[in-house]
């Protein structure tokens, strides 16, 4: 039983695991896009807001199902990046609606070289 | 400007526009707006809504209870159906927007003086008429041969003064003088340096060539008059007589009075044959460069526009008279002006050879080559020199300078003269900190110049626009990482100007890879190619551009306006517009509440605007509206054709909708009674107001739906925390922190509100200017966010009242007064480009960044300053110069499209020293402070605190490093850095910084919002305030403004130390203004000026100087009249007794003396000290 949980788990987290690769890819090509001028950061804000508490929480439930599965070991490589997420959500500017990006501070360059360090970074992390 | 009939498209594009433009206001009318009322009329919403007419139209019945529209919601839905009115209303708009079509080309495009923009668009269409314009003026000058003049474009510049010269009168004499004197300067061509290795010399080459001469149909008028410049340049070129000047000055200006300029030019060429310039001789010729009063900015655009133009630098000319004009190579426009004063003393050579001796000296110090900077570096080591022993002749000269009796007359002079003195071949002087007591300079410190050759530097930009933190850009970010200073632009894009080259013409020649403008620094190829200096792009001439229409000659590319002047204006085709340019539209949202009512701010806004209201920038088609609001929200319909303003109240401030969309915004000229009339009964309206509630947030959600089709300003007046509806704020605001060391908190938005709403509005063009006028904490950390982010202004008027606080109400006056009438761009955008290894790191100021360049301005006003951070990329080993341009699109008030271009060229260095050598100090302080600003938002106010004294130990112990052979237990900074700890120990005790003492919060954020968006010459004053002794003040060094004697007195430092118990002292902070008089003041004095026999007698609340008829009193008056001159915020005056309450309020300024919670300047040195040696 346990075994199966287990081995069910892992086949969902590489599923989940795709779907976060998306989101990261997402990420940096909307980053590009606003570091090259394509797009309004009003509209590239409303575009990637929504989408980074799904993948917050997918991340979290990845971590809820390694510790129900008692895979330590797993749990140990994605508690830091669980840990990084909550930081990084309570740390975020006031904002009424979800998300993380404000669109008068995005394009600031500090800011978008930090946003896209991040993408890379989860990329090659998932 | 000055294009020939056939060249400029500029009315055809014009009228593409006005062929449009009938859609715009129709969109505007559109029907989902209208369908969608309609809908509401009818259904739903019809209860709340009360549509009334005020109290006497027909129909109603008048009642009080029905304006405030809080009656039961039922009962009478007014007279006239939603669909009758609807429809009236729509016709009636469609009406005014055809009468709007009749939309003349003509229309002037400048708000400021209406002749300015008569002649510049006449002149740009070559109409005969401006002949005769011209031949008025230009009376004496026919009588001149026609010499032309081949190797210097000179009548562009020229050209430009032209028409721009009205409203700079006393800034003419002294310029037009140098004019001469640089045409004396350029016929002695030998001492010429051997030009730069760049376009120049090629340009030179190809001057001669070429000279097609159009005769068009419109040309002769303008021919006459550059062939009378030309004309009158020869004479002034063969005999520098009155005469010549005198007709050199008459057709640029018109209303100088020729009397006046004669003696002023005949003082300073005589000055000039002797070579000693006495004090007199210098005084006239102030005017010149040091804050004429009409406009400072004016003047400084004079200066600005004059040594941005190759030919006709006014004031390097003047120096050229002075010094016998014959050097013109080693003067750049701002190191000349200093000139004059080492004159007098010891200086014995005549006329040339003071100049000499210089190059070689200067260039000493480093191998790169300061070749101009010797008067500069004089006037502003000036007062340091006491410990260090003169190393060279102009040493000598310039301790017997410091030692000369009328030390303030001749700085004053030099401040005067001097537009940016250079302390370059000195900058790197190491000054002892610990040991120099008089560290503040007696004159302005004014900017450095950027070390680059001559002919660059005359083409540069001027520092009032445009400065760098750095005039010597490192070639490294390594390099520039170790000598921790900030690297940075501060801006003032749309400074007033009174000499700006328009520019008319079908292609704007752009480099066709960075889309840069093409500018001064572009090098040319050959004829018909130029290559972009700031990506290196080989881009073509297009055909256009081959021929100047200055000289109307053919094949002179590099003639042309553009590449003659670092700061142009372009009149932008239809390329350059997303819609028909809008009209300017303003919005009027006024908080109504008890609150307000009993502060009294409505009498002075409407007055205000009752004056003003002929003179509010904008055309026939300008349009105005008004709303107010307390718990609901009040709309005024002014169509025209109704007989008395309609009162429309929406109540449902959860969904607010607009009660008739098309008329609440109505043009200005067709409703003008209604307006008035409105303006008249709006203070009155409200008296009995019992409704204490503030509906601020749904006030400015309808403002931006009534404001979205069209974009434009809306003025929003509020007196409370706003306490309903969207928006609602809390108060934050604990009053027993205030004086707390520790953590000050709340200093960003408590909601993103506001935020969001102007980013909507910054979305459709719409910019929101916040006038706080509160009694208690309003929070406006979040209320400002709707300014911020929407490029408005924001003004702050803590415990207004109109009676009790009368200063604050004459304040809001005067700030009202520059406001209303001040210049205005609508729709903008603003792009900053660097030359490829630079980039933009992060931006300050009042805006909404559209991209990693792109600043979105809704509105830009010419009181809105910006700075940008950069960092080094890529190194920027395989180019010497670097540069800078901001292309600032917007649409006039006049409805034209425009785009104001300024390049700034600085030189790339390799050593650490010379980047010491090149730092501006006041630019550095104010990158810092908008760093602080944000700092302190983003992390803490003790943060920033920390911050900023890192930024001096740091750069500090960096310069310790490179000078190895000094002894290290000293605080050694180099020359040009020696303000730097005294100016970041102003602002730890600025208003925005300082803990420890109590600070309110919104003081602390309103001075925050400041710093953001001040330019630096107000920001400076905000910094480091001015402190003069008045009591003393003579003629002695005094300028002439407008036929007046301003007195200069010289620069105090803010100690009590200077301060003496006989004297009378003015602190100039920029927002204000204090008199502080001594206990045992001289009674004439106080007879003299404040109109009272003794001390004793002095009132405690005193803000105004009386107009007595007594010398002394004169000279306070007209000196304080000129500093006040052109701030955006009018100072106001409080005249401090010492021993009064009120003197904690000045001395708070005195950053030099220990405060209870501040270091002295001394400990602070100390203190720095200490840190370094850790």
């Amino acid at each position: 039983m346990k075994f199966t949980f287990a081995a069910f788990c892992y086949m969902l987290v590489l599923l989940l695991t795709v779907t976060l690769i998306f989101c990261a890819i997402w990420h940096i090509i909307a980053f590009d896009e606003l570091k090259t001028d394509y797009k309004n950061p009003i509209d590239q804000c409303n575009t990637l807001n929504p989408l980074v508490l799904p993948e917050y929480l997918i991340h979290a439930f990845f971590c809820v199902m390694f510790l129900c599965a008692a895979k330590w070991l797993m749990l140990g490589l994605n508690m830091p990046l669980s840990a990084y997420h909550i930081w990084r959500y309570m740390s975020r500017p006031v904002m009424s609606g979800p998300g993380l990006n404000d669109p008068t501070t995005i394009t600031n360059a500090d800011i978008l070289a930090y946003c896209q360090k991040e993408g890379w970074c989860k990329l090659s992390f998932f | 400007m000055h294009v020939p009939s056939g060249y400029g498209l500029h009315p055809q594009n014009y009228i593409a526009p006005s062929g449009h433009y009938p859609q715009g206001p129709g969109k505007m009318t559109s029907l989902p707006l209208d369908s969608q009322c309609g809908d509401y009329y009818s259904g739903l919403y019809m209860v709340p809504t009360q549509n009334m007419v005020t109290p006497n139209t027909a129909n109603q019945q008048p009642g009080a209870q029905q304006m405030y529209g809080r009656g039961p919601p039922a009962p009478h839905i007014v007279g006239s159906t939603p669909g009758s009115f609807q429809g009236a209303a729509s016709s009636a708009s469609h009406l005014h927007t055809s009468a709007s079509q009749p939309y003349s080309p003509f229309v002037n495009h400048y708000n400021s003086p209406a002749m300015y923009s008569a002649n510049s668009s006449v002149a740009s269409q070559g109409f005969p008429s401006t002949c005769g314009h011209y031949a008025m003026s230009t009376v004496s000058n026919a009588t001149y041969p026609s010499v032309s003049y081949p190797s210097l474009p000179a009548g562009d510049p020229y050209g430009q003064q032209m028409f721009t010269s009205q409203n700079a009168p006393t800034v003419r004499p002294a310029r037009d003088n140098s004019f001469s004197g640089h045409s004396m300067a350029i016929s002695h061509p030998s001492p010429l340096p051997p030009p730069p290795s760049h376009q120049y010399h090629q340009q030179q080459s190809l001057s001669g060539c070429n000279t097609l001469s159009w005769s068009a149909s419109g040309l002769p008028s303008t021919q006459d008059n550059l062939r009378n410049h030309t004309g009158s340049l020869a004479t002034a070129n063969s005999n520098p007589t009155n005469t010549a000047a005198d007709s050199l000055s008459c057709p640029v200006m018109q209303n100088v009075q020729p009397l006046k300029s004669s003696p002023v030019v005949s003082t300073v060429l005589s000055g000039a044959s002797s070579t000693r310039t006495p004090p007199a001789a210098n005084r006239p010729a102030e005017p010149v460069a040091s804050v004429t009063q009409p406009s400072e900015l004016s003047q400084q655009k004079g200066v600005d526009s004059s040594s941005t133009t190759s030919s006709a630098s006014p004031v390097p000319n003047s120096y050229d008279a002075l010094e016998g004009g014959s050097y013109p190579d080693m003067l750049s426009s701002s190191a000349s002006s200093p000139a004059p004063d080492p004159a007098p003393e010891p200086d014995p050579a005549p006329a040339s050879a003071p100049a000499a001796p210089q190059p070689s000296k200067m260039a000493k110090p480093f191998g790169y080559g300061y070749p101009t900077l010797q008067p500069g570096y004089q006037n502003a080591t000036a007062p340091l020199n006491s410990g260090v022993p003169p190393s060279s002749p102009a040493y000598s000269g310039f301790q017997q300078y410091a030692q000369y009796p009328g030390v303030n007359q001749l700085s004053s002079s030099l401040g005067g003269l001097s537009l940016q003195s250079s302390p370059q071949p000195e900058s790197l002087r190491p000054v002892n900190l610990t040991q120099e007591r008089n560290i503040l300079p007696m004159t302005p410190v004014w900017a450095p110049v950027p070390n680059l050759n001559v002919d660059l530097k005359k083409l540069n930009c001027s520092p009032d626009s445009f400065r760098c933190t750095l005039t010597n850009i490192p070639q490294t970010q390594a390099l520039l990482n170790k000598a921790k200073l900030p690297l940075g632009l501060l801006l003032h894009p749309f400074r007033d100007l009174t000499q700006l080259p328009v520019i008319t013409s079908n292609t704007i020649v752009r480099c066709r890879s960075c889309r840069t403008y093409i500018n001064p620094f572009v090098s040319f190829i050959d004829q018909r190619r130029w290559k972009c200096n700031l990506c290196y792009r080989v881009n073509d001439v297009p055909e256009e551009f081959m021929y100047n229409p200055l000289t109307r000659s053919y094949g002179e590319p590099h003639k042309r306006p553009e590449v003659q002047n670092s700061t142009v204006e372009f009149i932008a085709s239809s390329d350059y517009m997303l819609r028909p340019p809008q009209p300017a539209v303003y919005l009027f949202v006024l908080d109504v509440s008890h609150n307000a009512v009993e502060a009294g701010y409505l009498t002075i806004l409407c007055q205000s605007l009752l004056e003003n209201l002929d003179k509010l920038p904008g055309d026939s088609r300008t349009r105005i509206g008004f709303m107010t609001f307390d718990s609901t929200i009040h709309f005024y319909n002014l169509q025209e054709g109704l007989s008395q303003p309609q009162m429309l109240i929406v109540s449902d401030i959860d969904d607010v909708f607009l009660p008739t969309p098309d008329s609440l915004l109505v043009n200005l000229y067709e409703s003008k009674e209604l307006i008035k009339d409105l303006l008249n009964a709006l203070p009155n309206m409200f008296t009995n107001t019992r409704e204490t509630h503030s509906a601020l947030g749904p006030a400015l959600q309808a403002a931006f739906k009534l404001m979205s089709p069209t974009g434009g300003r809306v003025s929003v007046f509020q007196t409370q925390l706003p306490s309903l509806g969207a928006g609602v704020l809390q108060s934050r605001e604990d009053p027993n922190q205030r004086s707390s060391t520790k953590v000050v908190q709340h200093l960003g938005p408590a909601t993103d509100f506001y935020k969001k709403l102007a980013l909507d509005c910054s979305g459709q063009q719409t910019a929101v200017d916040l006038f706080l006028l509160s009694s208690q904490y309003s929070d406006l950390a979040s209320l400002a966010c709707m300014s911020k982010y929407s490029a408005g202004c924001i003004y702050y008027y803590p415990s207004f009242h109109y009676t009790h606080n009368p200063s604050q109400a004459e304040k809001l006056q005067k700030d009202l007064k520059r406001y209303l009438t001040r210049k205005i761009g609508f729709e903008a955008v603003m792009r900053i480009r660097c030359t490829k290894g630079l980039s933009m790191h992060t931006f300050h100021g009042n805006f909404f960044v559209r991209s990693t360049d792109l600043l979105s301005l809704a509105n830009i006003n010419p009181d809105a300053g910006f700075a940008v951070q950069l960092s080094i990329e890529e190194n920027l080993t395989d180019t010497s110069l670097v540069c800078f341009q901001t292309a600032l699109l917007y649409t006039s008030s006049k409805g034209e499209r425009r785009i104001r271009v300024h390049t700034l060229c600085l030189p790339v260095v390799s050593s650490l020293a010379d980047v010491y050598a090149g730092v501006d100090v006041q630019a550095a302080i104010c990158l810092l402070a908008n760093m602080a600003v944000d700092r302190s938002v983003s992390s803490s106010l003790s943060d920033a605190r920390d911050a900023l004294v890192n930024a001096v130990v740091d750069s500090l112990s960096a310069y310790g490093s490179t000078v190895s052979n000094l002894q290290h237990s000293a605080l050694i900074a180099p020359s040009s850095l020696r303000l730097f700890p005294l100016y970041v120990l102003a602002l730890l005790k600025q208003k925005a910084f300082r803990t420890g003492t109590s600070t309110r919060l919104d003081d602390r954020v309103y001075a925050m919002c400041q710093i953001k968006c001040q330019p630096l010459v107000h920001l400076m004053k905000m910094i480091h305030p001015n402190l003069y002794r008045i009591d003393r003040l003579t003629d002695e060094g005094a300028i002439h403004v407008n036929d007046r004697v301003v007195p200069q007195p010289p620069l105090q430092k803010l100690s009590a130390e200077k301060l003496t118990r006989e004297g009378a002292f003015l602190m100039d902070c920029g927002s204000v203004f204090y008199i502080w008089i001594g206990k045992s003041c001289d009674n004439n004095f106080i007879e003299d000026v404040l109109g009272y026999p003794n001390f004793a007698s002095i009132p405690q609340k005193l803000t105004h100087l009386p107009e007595l008829d007594t010398l002394s009193s004169e000279r306070a008056r007209s000196f304080i009249t000129w500093l006040r001159d052109n701030r955006p915020l009018s100072p106001i005056l409080h005249v401090v007794k010492d021993e009064s309450p009120a003197k904690t309020e000045f001395f708070q300024h005195l950053i030099e003396d220990r405060t209870e919670a501040a270091f002295s300047y001394y400990e602070f040195l100390l203190h720095i000290q200490q840190q370094i040696c850790k």
